[in-house]
């Protein structure tokens, strides 16, 4: 493999239903590679919950994964209304997301959580009112 | 236990997979918050759920999963069962109410699975 493989994808913010295809493509193109289940698995849930909370919060946005031999980096950005307290987005069983998504089966303040659990590294830099972009990385 | 088994306690319809049935799950996990589902991480596992839409299916490709049961007699609409044929997995439909479909299939030996990644 060469140095660095990028997988770009836009996120649409307006289908629900559509929500979590490119992470169903990022799953397909890293079996391809020859990565282990584990790794896999890892990187394809913290990308859909990422993809889930784009849709939910912030009208889509955009996603690159950026696969090296020792690692895989996933970079979510939007243009949503950013976070006020990480800290708090970050406990398990918070949420901001509306009554109506509950009944889509997320909104159970388990989507950053989840992301953190399943990344060896995750930083997310958040502006109110500009947006949020979040670094995530997977050692292989 | 088998895909098989899971149809005959749970007087389950197949609504695609048919040529899956003889296939093993070793864990089985009931929620409707997908999220949740997503801190389960054992492979092989079977997913019970009544939510109808199309990230159960994704949900449960994410996690490695083989075959969801819809519960409480609910079926899913035709493009959630082609994403799941297209996904390779069995999707089973059960009138059982959520409790008693798990009950039946922990009784009969299927454990819960762990939560997080540890």
């Amino acid at each position: 493999m060469s140095e660095r493989v990028n997988f770009h994808f836009e996120i649409d913010g307006e289908n629900f239903t559509s929500a979590g295809e490119a992470s169903v493509r990022i799953k397909k193109h890293l079996r391809d590679m020859g990565f282990s289940p584990d790794t896999i698995r890892r990187v394809s849930v913290a990308m859909y919950e990422g993809e889930i909370n784009m849709v939910i919060h912030a009208n889509g946005g955009s996603a690159d994964v950026d696969v090296y031999v020792d690692r895989i980096e996933i970079t979510l950005a939007d243009k949503g209304p950013g976070i006020s307290n990480i800290e708090l987005a970050m406990q398990e069983g918070y949420s901001t997301a509306p009554d109506n998504i509950r009944s889509l089966g997320f909104g159970a303040g388990m989507g950053l959580p989840n992301m953190k659990r399943y990344t060896d590294n995750m930083k997310i830099e958040s502006e109110v009112g500009k947006g949020t972009t979040i670094y995530m990385t997977v050692n292989v | 236990m088998k895909i098989s088994t899971i149809i005959d306690l749970l007087h389950a319809r197949v609504l695609c997979g048919e040529d899956k049935l003889d296939g093993v799950v070793n864990s089985a996990c009931g929620c409707d918050m997908m999220s949740d589902v997503l801190a389960f991480v054992k492979e092989q596992a079977v997913l019970l759920t009544g939510l109808c839409n199309p990230q159960v299916v994704r949900t449960a490709v994410m996690m490695d999963m083989r075959c969801i049961v819809f519960v409480r007699g609910k079926l899913p609409p035709e493009d959630v069962i082609t994403l799941a044929k297209e996904a390779g997995l069995v999707v089973l439909a059960t009138d059982e109410r959520m409790y008693t479909a798990c009950g039946k299939l922990y009784i009969n030996g299927l454990a819960g699975g762990e939560v997080g990644n540890e």
